[in-house]
């Protein structure tokens, strides 16, 4: 967005990101994770916050935080603590919530995004450990409702909270900068990145300054980002409205705002500035960590090839077009599959382009599940390549084949032998087809003898026609411009 | 000194209504605290890591297995309020 509004102004834009990490029981108490379980059925007195309950660290969450960590090449701090921030709200019944303050895991890393091609470094200040909290419902809208309910399934769950530097220069760059992390939590593994249940959330602050200015301006905070496109439509609003409201000579309020999508704004909290006075202190409840360096190494080592290598990897091995492999590499399980389709059929560029174009279309890419459990699995991809590359079905009827193997979970061969739809490569049958065709269409045939040569076209794809899409395209063409000749 | 604008806006962080005479008691009793406090950063501390446990003891955690949660039935038993499997709270008023 480049209204006019905005042409002497700099966007600058921090972003906070959530992830709750993919352990299997909760941050400090062993009740499961799992999504979607009937309300406040996976609780027990730790995660429901009663006085004299103990919390005890889940080991995996911190081995889950050191990898991310070492794949920002963040420093992990080699000791840190956890801090009780205090604040009220019926989401954490004890009245605080088990957070890091001070000493975080981890600090001062960098995520490299792309904008326009280029590769850009895009800072991180802080990677840090705590404790999801309970889910409201209200009755009616928050402002109406007379109560609200709470489902403490999701208190206790490990949550990462993981914060940019404000090096993001347009929503755009937002944008990418959260894709770019969702796809590094993925291949980690740390994260399953659904962003529709909650799993990755994302807190935006954004400011404007003068163009070429060096200082910060006032910020505000947009919370409620929960789509790739809320946050980029969220911020190109909050931008407009600070654009117009400095050109109109207003000082911007720094506050919480709240983006609304069903109206397409963003509007402030009802919450006045003490609501950020949380008297952190260190959790007596919890020891210190110090965080084992041969421990740390040994994860750096079990480190996954991550996004951006492996694009690149994609290009210099396999010969892709820079498109291509980002596209394959949106998420592990496509790269995976694309490696195991080109493993059994080793034409990288022609599995490339089956992928983007069928499975891709039936598929989303970045689901790494709806991927790795695809009906058609890379091996069978690489035997419906193998029968169009010798001759059995054409390229035409093979997109057909696609289609039912992706419905029926049926190989290639099965269904083109129950269906019949061999090519058909006999060159007498299709001479008689191209002889009716010609006959069929003589003002075809009078334009390509004027010189039209483009007739051509039209009478293959009348024999295509003819045969069901079945007929060897080579041998028609061989055909066609003999008998043509001849006329 | 503390003074009682501060007591007042701790009072209200903590949810907690306290009568002016309340107020002044209170304001007293955390200026003794705070003085004691300035007792203690009369004690040389250099050379001395910073600590926040009086317990020598680091890294105490648990591997990441799922116990049996509490019966739903039993986590919501104590609730003031509910309906269904859920607790109810009353209006949430952002003041």
């Amino acid at each position: 967005m480049s209204a006019p509004a905005q042409a002497g102004w700099e966007v600058v834009i921090g972003l906070e990101v959530h992830a709750q990490l993919r352990t299997r029981s909760k941050m400090f108490c062993g009740c499961p994770t799992a999504f979607g379980a009937a309300p406040n059925s996976q609780t027990c007195p730790v995660c429901q916050g009663m006085p004299g309950t103990l919390p005890v660290i889940n080991r995996t969450a911190i081995e889950y935080a050191v990898r991310t960590a070492l794949a920002l090449d963040c420093r992990v701090n080699a000791g840190c603590r956890f801090a009780r921030k205090h604040y009220y709200y019926p989401d954490m019944p004890k009245n605080f919530q088990i957070s890091q303050y001070e000493e975080p895991l981890a600090e001062e890393g960098l995520l490299e995004i792309d904008i326009d091609g280029a590769a850009r470094p895009i800072g991180i200040q802080r990677l840090h450990l705590e404790e999801d909290v309970g889910k409201l419902l209200h009755e009616g809208t928050l402002a109406t409702a007379q109560a609200s309910l709470v489902d403490f399934n999701r208190s206790g769950v490990p949550l990462m909270e993981t914060v940019s530097k404000p090096d993001l220069r347009s929503p755009e760059e937002a944008a990418a900068y959260l894709r770019a992390f969702r796809a590094v939590l993925v291949y980690l593994g740390v994260c399953d990145g659904n962003m529709e249940e909650g799993s990755l959330r994302c807190d935006a602050n954004v400011s404007l300054r003068p163009r070429g200015s060096a200082g910060l301006g006032t910020k505000v905070e947009i919370k409620n980002l929960n789509s790739f496109r809320n946050v980029q439509r969220a911020l190109e609003y909050e931008v407009q409205r600070q654009a117009q409201a400095l050109e109109a000579g207003e000082r911007i309020v720094q506050e919480t705002r709240l983006w609304d999508a069903d109206r397409d704004v963003t509007r402030p909290m009802r919450s006045k500035e003490y609501a950020h006075d949380y008297r952190y202190f260190p959790e007596p409840d919890l020891v210190p960590l110090q965080i084992d360096r041969a421990w740390v190494d040994a994860i750096r080592r079990d480190l996954p090839e991550l996004p951006r290598a492996r694009r690149r990897r994609f290009v210099a091995q396999h010969g892709l077009p820079p498109y291509d492999a980002g596209v394959l590499t949106q998420s592990r399980a496509l790269a995976d599959y694309f490696e195991a389709a080109v493993r059994a059929f080793p034409q990288p560029k022609l599995v490339s382009n089956w992928i983007m174009s069928e499975l891709l279309r039936a598929l989303p890419g970045d689901d790494e599940r709806a991927i790795a459990g695809a009906p058609v699995t890379p091996e069978r991809l690489a035997g419906l390549l193998g029968l169009v590359q010798d001759g059995t079905i054409s390229g035409r009827i093979a997109k057909d084949v696609f289609e039912r193997m992706l419905r029926t979970g049926q190989d290639a061969p099965t269904i083109v032998a129950r269906e019949g739809l061999t090519q058909v490569a006999d060159e007498a049958a299709l001479a008689a087809v191209v002889d009716r065709v010609l006959a069929q269409n003589p003002r075809a045939v009078a334009d390509y003898r004027g010189g039209k040569t483009a007739a051509a076209k039209a009478l293959v794809g009348q024999v295509m026609k003819a045969t069901g899409g079945k007929a060897n395209p080579g041998i028609v063409n061989r055909l066609l411009e003999e008998k043509l000749s001849r006329i | 000194m503390i003074s009682r604008e501060d007591v007042a806006h701790v009072a209200r962080l903590a949810r907690l209504a306290l009568e002016p005479d309340e107020l002044e008691r209170m304001r007293a009793q955390l200026d003794g605290i705070l003085a004691y406090i300035d007792q203690l950063r009369a004690v040389d501390v250099a050379g001395v890591e910073p600590t926040s446990h009086a317990v020598p003891l680091v890294n105490v955690m648990r591997e990441d297995a799922v116990v049996a949660p509490f019966p739903q039935e039993a986590m919501l038993a104590n609730a003031p309020d509910r309906v269904g499997e859920l607790f109810r709270v009353p209006r949430i008023i952002e003041d």
